[in-house]
C-alpha cells in the first residue's frame, strides 16, 4: 500500500529500467512504472524521454492508471508536442464513454494540454460537452472554455463557445452555473470593453437563485461577479443587498468577505436616510467579528480588510474594540495588523482601555511590535486631545525603562506630540536629553535634534547638544544631517551671539563637503537668507508650524474606493491595486465605487467618512509619513526638486565671503536689521540666483524663492484666447467691436478692438455692464480719448473687477454689454472663459485640499474627458498653473499621472479637480469637485482651451 | 486564480506539485522553498509576493502547502480551499505528514485534479468525493450506469454533501454543544475582555433524506415567542434542556447545508445533514458568560534575585458539577535558578525548559478554592530591560455551556420513509473548555 517507496529509486540507468517496466506485459508493473515516473516528475527530475512508453499505457479501462497518464501528459505535452498527438485519439474517444466521469475527465485533461494541434481536435468533443446531458460533464465544459480561451481567444471566439457559456447561466444545475459565471468573469477580465458579461436584471436573478443552492466555492465566485454589477437605482441595489446578506451568517469566510464586498459596494447607491441602510450597517459587524475566530492566516486576510474597511465606514465597528485587543499568542502578522485597527477606533470613549493595552504590548518581545506599539501611544495623543498628558506620562515610563529601540521610538513620537500641542509638554525635554547617547535610529536622532532646535532657548547647553551631533556629520544620514543644519540655524536665530562659529560651521559643511543636492540646496537657501535679510530668515524659519492633523497612514480616497471593490482579494491584502501586482492585461481596469443615486440628502448631511473619533474638528487628512514632517519645512516636497545645480569653485568662494560679511553686520549691527546692512549685502544678488538656477525672483522676497520648487520654469502665463467678433457692424450702425478677455497679473481685462465702419466720426463711448453671475463691472471709464474715425481701428484695454451686482446668468459665464456712443446705444453679449476668475491664491493647503475633497459628495462631482491632448503630465500642470490652476499633489500608479489640482474663484468658490494622464493615451480624465457644481462644466471647458492652446 | 499548489516537508523538498497554470513555472516551486522556508527571519506574513508571484501558505505540523498564482485572487477563498484540502487528506489518510503523503501521493493528484479545476476550486466535500474517489482504482469501474449518474448529480447537485439511499436500522443522532471560554483578565480582577466561541457538532446516523429543524435559547426567537403569545412550547426541555433564560448570541455562521435564506428571514435553523460527523453551526457570545475559574495573583519582588508569587484558584459554578483537567500555568523569568512551590491541591512543578510553573489538578468541584505558593530564585543579571511578565494561563474542562446555551429542540422529518421524529434516538452533551484563559500579573 505504501507509496513512498517510488520516491526513493536514485539509481544508475532507472530511466532505462523505467522503460522496459512500462512495456511490460503486466498491468501490475505497468502501474507501479508509472508511479514512479510521477514521484520522480514531482521531485523535478526530467521524465519526458519516457514519453512515448507513457502514452502509450493511456489506452486502459484502469481509471486511476489513467489518471495517472493524464497527469504525465499535462506536464510534458508541451515539450514533446507531435508525440503529445498520439493521445488524441483517446481523447476523443473518451468523450464519447458512457461513464460521465470520465467524458468530464477527458475535456477536462485535454484543455490542460497547450498544444495547438491537440487543441484543434477538442473543439468538437467540446461542444458535445457543453450540451451534455450529465451536469458533472458539463461544469467541467464550462471551466474548460476559460483554458481554451487562455491558448486560444480568437479560437474560442470563433467557434461560439462564448455564446454557449452565457446560456449555461441559465442552466438548471447550480454548479454549472457557478463555473460558467467564473469562466466568463475571467475571459470578460482580458475584453475590457467588451459586455460579455451581459449583467441585467434578468441574469441578476438568475444569480441569486443559484446562490442559495450551489457549492461553497460556487457562491463565491457568484457574489465576486455580482460585486462588478452597478443596480440601475437604489431600489434594485437595496433588493440585491438583501438577498445577499444571508451569506453573512456562511461558516466560509470567504463567502462572507465577498458578500461583505457587494454590500460595501452596493450600500454607496443607498440613500443614508434610508432606513434599511441603518440595518445592513448593524449587519455588518458581527461578521467581521467572527472573522476574527477563523485560523489566523484568514485573520490575517480579515484585518487587512477590516482595515479598509474602517477607513470607508468607521461607524461600523466602533463599538467593537475589544476584540482587535492583541492575544499573547496571535502570530505577529496578526499583532500587527490588530494594533493599526485599534489605533483607527481609538476614540474619547474608550481611549482609557486602549492606553492600557497599549502599555502592556510596549513590554513585548517582538521589537517590531513594541516599536508600532510605542507610536500607537503617541497616536493616540495626538488623535484624541484628553488623552494627550496620559500618553505623554505613559512615553516617559517607557523612556525610563532603557530599552533602546523602546526609547527611540517614544522619542520619535514625542516629536509629532510636541508640534500637535505646543508649548504644553515641554517639561519633559529634560529626561528626553539625557538619552541623548543612546540613539543610533536616524529618525530617533533626527526627532531629538529637531527638539533640541525647536526648544533651543529652553535648553542652556542646545549648542553643546548640536555640536556634539555635528562632529561626525558626514556619517549620519541625510536625514539627520538636513534635519541638524536647520536646528542650528534655528539655534543661531536664537542666540546669535554664542552660535555663530556654529553654524558657519554647518553652513560649510552642507554646501561644500556634502554631495547630496537636497542638503546642498537647503545649505544655499539658509545661507542666502541669513546674508540677505536676517529678519525674513527669522521669519521664515522660526515661522510658526501648521498643525499636524490626527490621522495618519489613511489611504488616499480614490485608492481606498477601488480597493473596497478588491475586498477579499489579494489587492486588499497588499493594499495595491492589482495593475501593480499583476502582469499583462489582466485587473488594469480600475474599479470604482457607484455613486449615491437618492439625492435627497443635503452636503451637510454627516459624512461617513468622519473621523472615527467623533471629534468635532474638521475631517482626517492624509498626512505626508514621519519623514516628510520634518523635511516639508520649506515644502519643496510638491514637486520633484529642482536638480542640484553645480557650483564653479570661485563662486563659492564668493559666496564665503559675503555670507562673512552678512555675519559680521548681522553681529555689528542691531538684529532688528538696519537699512544699511541690506546695502553691504549688494553684491549678493549678482551672484547667487544663478547658481540657485532661479529666474530674477530676488528682488521679490522670500515667498518667491519657495515657491520654485513648484515650477521651475517661469509659468507659461494665462492663455489669452485670440480676439472674435461680438458686435458686427451690420447691427450697429458701422460700429463693429471685437474682443476678448485676458487675466494679466491679477487683473481682469476685457480687451476690446473698436472699428469705424461707418462714414461719420464716433465719439462719446461708454460701457456699461448688465447684472451677471460673477458681479464682473468694469472698473474705470471706457478710455477712448481721441475721436473715432471711418476706416479706423482703436485697440482699448478695460479693467474689470468682480464686485458688481450679481445675478445668475444662463450660460453661467454669459455678459451682457451696452456701449454707448454719439450715435447710439447697442446692446451685445459674449461669454467670457471661467479661468478668467480663477485667482492667483488658489493653491490649497495639501491637507485642506485632502479633506475638502473628501468632504464634498460625491453627487457633486462631475468627469470629463479632454481628447487629443499631447502633454505629459509635468507640461500640463505647468501650463495650467499660468492660468492659476494649481496642482497640489501628483500620483503615479502604473503608467498613470494623477494630478490633484485647485482652483478658487474670485467670489471664493473653491474647484478641486483631479487629472488622469496616461502615457501615450492623448486621452485625460478630468473629474471636478465642487460645492457649487453648476461650475463644473465651464472649468472643464477651461481646461480644454488651456491645454490645447 | 490558483496558478499552482505545492507541498513541501520541512527541509523544503517537494512532495506534491500540481501546476493548473501556464503562467506559473517550475521556478516559482523553489522561490518559495528559498525565500520562505529557508528564508533567516520567522514568517512574518502568510501571504508573501515574490517577483510578482503570490504565495500563500499554511503550515500543518511540519508540513507547508503553497498555492501560487499571479492573478489578483480572491485571498479569502484561497486560504479555505488551503483547509479544506487539509481536511480532505486528513478524512483520506489521517494525519498530515510527510510519511503518509508520501504514501497516498498518487491519491492526493487525483484529489487536487478533482477538487481543484484550472484553479477553481470544486465540490471538496468527503461525503462526495469518497463516493468515486477511492483508494482501490479498480472499484470505479464497476459503478452501474444509475450509480454513476448518482454520483454526477450528487458531486454537482444542490445536496452535494450528502448520498440518497443511506439505511440504518437504528435512526440515532448525537449533538455536542462544545464551547471555549476565553477571557483577559486585568491583575485587580477586572475582565478586559471575554467571550465564548462556540460549536454546535453533529453526528448524524439517520436513513433517508432527513429534513431537519434545530432549535435553541436563542433570545431573539424566545422573544419573538413570547410577544407573539402563541409559544411553541412542544419542543421545550424535550432534549433536557431546562433553563428558560435565553442568550444572546452575536453572531453565528452555519455549515452550508443550512438554509441561510430562512435563518434570515425567520431565525430558523433547517437543514438535510451530512452523513456522520460534522459542525453544524459556530456561534459567538459576549454577553453573561459564566466564567467557571477566577485566577487571583499575587506577585512581589524580594531584592533583586528573589520574586514571592501566590496564585488563588476559585471555581463558580454549581458544586454538584465537576470541573476537570484544570492546569494553571505560571510564567517565570529567564534567569530563574530555582523554584519551591507548595499547593494545597493537585500537583505542581517548575519546568525550566517552558519557562513556567505548571500546576495539575485533576478534578475540582464548583464553589470551591485552592492556592498555591512559590517561591522563584533568580540568578542576577545585566540585562536592563525587565520581564515583561507574560499573562498566567488556565485550562480546564467543565461540563456545561458557559453561554448558557441550551438545545431546546432538534426534530428530524423523512417523509418518504416510515420513522417519525419520535423513533429516532438523541443524544446532547455539552462542554465547555478554556480557551485563552488569562489573567495578567
Amino acid at each position: 500500500m505504501t507509496d513512498s517507496k517510488y520516491f526513493t529509486t536514485t539509481k544508475k540507468g532507472e530511466i532505462f529500467e523505467l522503460k522496459a517496466e512500462l512495456n511490460s506485459d503486466k498491468k501490475e508493473k505497468k502501474k507501479e512504472a508509472v508511479k514512479k515516473v510521477i514521484a520522480s516528475m514531482t521531485v523535478g527530475k526530467d521524465v519526458s524521454a519516457l514519453f512515448p512508453d507513457v502514452v502509450n499505457c493511456m489506452q486502459t479501462d484502469n481509471l486511476e492508471l489513467k489518471k495517472l497518464v493524464y497527469l504525465y501528459l499535462m506536464n510534458y505535452a508541451k515539450s514533446q508536442p507531435d508525440m503529445a498527438i498520439m493521445a488524441v485519439n483517446t481523447f476523443v474517444k473518451d468523450c464519447e464513454d458512457p461513464n460521465p466521469l470520465i467524458r468530464a475527465l477527458a475535456v477536462r485533461t485535454m484543455g490542460c494540454i497547450r498544444v495547438d494541434k491537440i487543441t484543434e481536435y477538442l473543439c468538437e468533443p467540446l461542444r458535445k460537452c457543453l450540451k451534455d446531458e450529465d451536469p458533472y460533464v458539463r461544469k467541467t465544459a464550462a471551466v474548460c472554455v476559460a483554458k481554451l480561451h487562455d491558448i486560444n481567444a480568437q479560437l474560442v471566439e470563433d467557434q461560439g463557445f462564448l455564446d454557449t457559456l452565457k446560456d449555461l447561466i441559465s442552466d438548471s444545475n447550480p454548479m454549472v452555473v457557478a463555473n460558467a459565471v467564473a469562466a466568463l468573469s475571467e475571459i470578460a477580465e482580458s475584453h475590457p470593453n467588451s459586455n460579455l458579461l451581459d449583467l441585467n436584471p434578468q441574469t441578476i436573478n438568475k444569480l441569486l437563485t443559484a446562490l442559495n443552492e450551489c457549492t461553497e466555492w460556487g457562491q463565491i465566485f457568484i457574489l465576486d461577479c455580482l460585486a462588478n454589477y452597478t443596480p440601475r437605482d437604489d431600489r434594485e441595489s437595496q433588493s440585491i443587498c438583501e438577498r445577499v446578506t444571508p451569506r453573512l451568517s456562511h461558516a466560509n469566510s470567504a463567502v462572507v468577505l465577498s458578500a461583505v464586498k457587494v454590500l460595501m459596494k452596493f450600500m454607496e447607491m443607498l440613500p443614508k436616510d434610508l432606513d434599511y441602510y441603518g440595518t445592513l450597517l448593524k449587519k455588518l459587524a458581527p461578521p467581521l467579528v467572527t472573522l476574527l475566530s477563523a485560523e489566523p492566516e484568514l485573520q490575517y486576510v480579515a484585518l487587512r480588510n477590516i482595515n479598509l474597511i474602517v477607513q470607508k465606514r468607521p461607524e461600523i465597528l466602533k463599538h467593537e474594540m475589544k476584540v482587535f485587543f492583541v492575544k499573547y499568542n496571535d502570530p505577529i502578522y496578526v499583532k500587527l495588523e490588530k494594533l493599526d485597527i485599534m489605533i483607527r477606533l481609538a476614540s474619547q470613549a474608550n481611549i482609557a482601555q486602549v492606553l492600557a493595552e497599549l502599555k502592556e504590548y510596549a513590554t513585548e518581545v517582538d521589537v517590531d511590535f513594541v516599536r508600532k506599539a510605542v507610536r500607537a501611544i503617541g497616536r493616540c495623543a495626538i488623535k484624541v486631545e484628553q488623552s494627550a498628558e496620559r500618553c505623554v506620562s505613559t512615553l516617559l515610563d517607557l523612556i525610563q525603562t532603557k530599552v533602546n529601540y523602546v526609547v527611540q521610538e517614544a522619542i520619535v513620537v514625542i516629536k509629532d506630540i510636541f508640534r500637535k500641542y505646543p508649548n504644553k509638554y515641554e517639561s519633559v525635554i529634560a529626561t528626553l536629553c539625557e538619552n541623548l547617547d543612546s540613539l543610533d535610529e536616524p529618525e530617533a536622532r533626527a526627532a531629538m535634534i529637531w527638539i533640541v532646535g525647536e526648544y533651543a532657548e529652553r535648553i542652556d547647553n542646545a549648542d553643546e547638544l548640536l555640536e556634539s551631533f555635528l562632529e561626525g556629520f558626514h556619517d549620519e544620514s541625510t536625514q539627520v544631517q538636513l534635519q541638524l543644519l536647520t536646528a542650528i540655524v534655528k539655534l543661531f536665530l536664537k542666540k546669535p551671539t554664542e552660535t555663530q562659529e556654529l553654524v558657519q560651521q554647518v553652513l560649510s559643511l552642507a554646501t561644500q563637503d556634502s554631495d547630496n543636492p537636497d542638503l546642498r540646496d537647503r545649505g544655499y537657501i539658509y545661507w542666502r537668507l541669513l546674508s540677505t535679510d536676517p529678519v525674513a530668515a527669522k521669519e521664515v524659519v522660526l515661522a510658526e508650524k501648521p498643525l499636524i492633523s490626527e490621522e495618519t497612514d489613511l489611504i488616499e480616497p480614490t485608492l481606498l474606493e477601488e480597493l473596497i471593490c478588491h475586498i477579499g482579494t489579494l489587492a486588499s491584502v497588499y493594499h495595491k491595486p492589482p495593475s501593480a501586482f499583476v502582469e499583462g492585461s489582466r485587473g488594469v481596469q480600475h474599479k470604482r465605487l457607484p455613486a449615491r443615486a437618492g439625492s435627497g440628502e443635503s452636503t451637510d448631511s454627516p459624512d461617513v467618512s468622519q473621523s472615527v473619533g467623533g471629534a468635532t474638528e474638521a475631517a482626517p487628512t492624509v498626512i505626508p509619513s514621519q519623514g516628510d514632517l520634518l523635511g516639508d519645512l520649506l515644502n519643496l516636497d510638491l514637486a520633484p526638486p529642482a536638480a542640484g545645480p553645480t557650483v564653479p569653485p570661485s563662486m563659492q568662494l564668493g559666496a564665503m565671503d559675503l555670507l562673512g560679511g552678512g555675519l559680521d553686520s548681522l553681529l555689528g549691527g542691531d538684529i532688528g536689521g538696519s537699512p544699511a546692512m541690506g546695502a553691504g549685502l549688494g553684491s549678493t544678488p549678482a551672484v547667487m540666483p544663478t547658481s540657485l538656477g532661479a529666474p530674477p525672483v530676488v528682488g521679490g522676497g522670500l515667498g518667491d524663492l519657495f515657491d520654485l520648487g513648484g515650477s521651475v520654469g517661469m509659468p507659461a502665463g494665462a492663455y489669452v484666447p485670440p480676439k472674435s467678433v461680438w458686435l458686427p457692424a451690420m447691427k450697429a450702425k458701422g460700429l463693429e467691436i471685437s474682443g476678448t478677455f485676458a487675466r494679466r497679473s491679477g487683473v481682469i481685462q476685457m480687451e476690446l478692438s473698436l472699428t469705424n465702419k461707418a462714414m461719420s466720426v464716433m465719439t462719446d463711448f461708454a460701457i456699461q455692464f448688465n447684472r451677471n453671475s460673477f458681479g464682473l463691472a468694469p472698473a474705470g471709464p471706457l478710455q477712448v480719448l481721441t475721436p473715432l474715425s471711418p476706416n479706423q481701428t482703436i485697440e482699448v484695454s478695460l479693467p474689470l473687477s468682480t464686485s458688481g451686482p450679481v445675478m445668475k446668468m444662463e450660460p453661467l459665464n454669459n455678459l451682457q454689454v451696452a456701449v454707448k456712443n454719439n450715435i447710439d446705444v447697442f446692446y451685445f453679449s459674449c461669454q467670457y472663459p471661467i479661468s478668467l476668475l480663477f485667482v492667483e491664491d488658489g493653491k490649497m493647503e495639501r491637507q485642506v485640499f485632502l479633506a475638502t475633497w473628501k468632504d464634498i459628495p460625491n453627487d457633486n462631482e462631475a468627469q470629463f474627458v479632454i481628447k487629443d491632448c499631447h502633454l505629459n503630465s509635468d507640461a500640463a500642470s505647468s501650463k495650467l498653473q499660468g492660468s492659476n490652476i494649481f496642482t497640489i499633489a501628483k500620483r503615479t500608479v502604473d503608467n498613470q499621472d494623477m494630478l490633484y489640482q485647485s482652483i478658487k474663484l474670485t467670489n471664493g468658490i473653491w474647484v478641486l479637480t483631479e487629472l488622469r494622464v496616461q502615457g501615450g493615451n492623448p486621452s485625460y480624465t478630468l473629474s471636478v469637485k465642487c460645492r457649487a457644481s453648476e461650475v463644473s462644466q465651464f472649468v472643464y471647458q477651461c481646461y480644454e482651451l488651456v491645454l490645447k492652446n | 486564480m490558483i496558478g499552482g499548489l505545492f507541498i513541501y516537508n520541512h527541509k523544503g523538498e517537494v512532495l506534491i506539485s500540481r501546476v493548473y497554470r501556464d503562467d506559473i513555472g517550475r521556478n516559482a516551486v523553489d522561490a518559495f522553498r528559498v525565500n520562505v522556508i529557508h528564508a533567516r527571519q520567522q514568517v512574518r506574513s502568510p501571504v508573501t509576493n515574490i517577483a510578482r508571484t503570490s504565495f500563500f501558505h499554511v503550515k500543518r505540523s511540519n508540513i507547508w502547502l503553497a498555492a501560487v498564482t499571479k492573478q489578483n485572487v480572491n485571498a479569502a477563498m484561497v486560504f479555505e480551499f488551503l483547509y479544506k484540502m487539509c481536511d480532505v487528506m486528513t478524512a483520506y489518510f489521517g494525519k498530515i505528514s510527510e510519511e503518509n503523503i508520501k504514501n497516498n501521493f498518487v491519491l492526493i493528484y487525483e484529489l487536487l485534479d478533482e477538487i481543484l479545476d484550472f484553479g477553481y476550486p470544486q465540490n471538496s466535500e468527503t461525503g462526495a468525493l469518497k463516493t468515486f474517489i477511492t483508494q482501490q482504482g479498480i472499484k470505479s469501474q464497476h459503478h452501474t450506469k444509475e450509480e454513476q449518474s448518482q454520483i454526477t448529480s450528487q458531486v454537482t447537485g444542490q445536496i452535494g454533501w450528502r448520498r440518497e439511499g443511506i439505511k440504518y436500522r437504528r435512526n440515532e443522532l448525537f449533538l455536542d454543544v462544545l464551547e471555549s471560554v476565553n477571557l483577559l483578565m486585568s491583575p485587580q480582577g477586572q475582565v478586559l475582555s471575554a467571550h465564548v466561541s462556540g460549536r454546535v457538532v453533529m453526528k448524524s446516523y439517520l436513513s433517508g433524506m432527513p429534513e431537519c429543524k434545530f432549535g435553541m435559547n436563542d433570545k431573539i426567537v424566545i422573544d419573538k415567542q413570547g410577544k407573539g403569545g402563541s409559544a411553541d412550547d412542544a419542543g421545550k426541555s424535550e432534549l433536557g434542556g431546562s433553563g428558560k433564560q435565553s442568550i444572546a448570541i452575536d453572531d453565528c455562521t452555519f455549515h452550508q447545508c443550512v438554509r441561510l435564506s430562512k435563518f434570515d428571514s425567520e431565525r430558523s435553523i433547517s437543514f438535510i445533514p451530512p452523513d456522520g460527523e460534522y459542525e453544524l453551526m459556530r456561534y459567538r457570545t459576549t454577553k453573561d458568560i459564566i466564567l467557571p475559574f477566577r485566577v487571583i495573583p499575587l506577585v512581589r519582588e524580594v531584592g533583586r534575585t528573589k520574586l514571592e508569587v501566590k496564585v488563588v484558584i476559585k471555581s463558580n459554578f454549581k458544586p454538584s458539577l465537576l470541573a476537570q483537567k484544570i492546569e494553571v500555568r505560571i510564567p517565570t523569568p529567564l534567569n530563574t535558578s530555582g523554584v519551591q512551590v507548595i499547593c494545597m491541591k493537585g500537583k505542581a512543578k517548575y519546568k525550566a525548559s517552558e519557562n513556567a510553573i505548571v500546576w495539575k489538578i485533576k478534578r475540582m468541584a464548583g464553589m470551591k478554592e485552592s492556592q498555591i505558593s512559590a517561591e522563584i530564585e533568580l540568578l542576577p543579571t545585566n540585562d536592563k530591560k525587565k520581564w515583561a511578565r507574560p499573562p498566567i494561563s488556565m485550562n480546564f474542562e467543565v461540563p456545561f455551556a458557559p453561554s448558557g446555551l441550551k438545545v431546546r429542540y432538534l426534530k428530524v422529518f423523512e417523509p418518504k420513509l416510515n420513522y417519525s421524529d419520535h423513533d429516532v434516538i438523541k443524544w446532547v452533551r455539552y462542554i465547555g473548555r478554556s480557551g485563552i484563559y488569562e489573567t495578567r500579573c
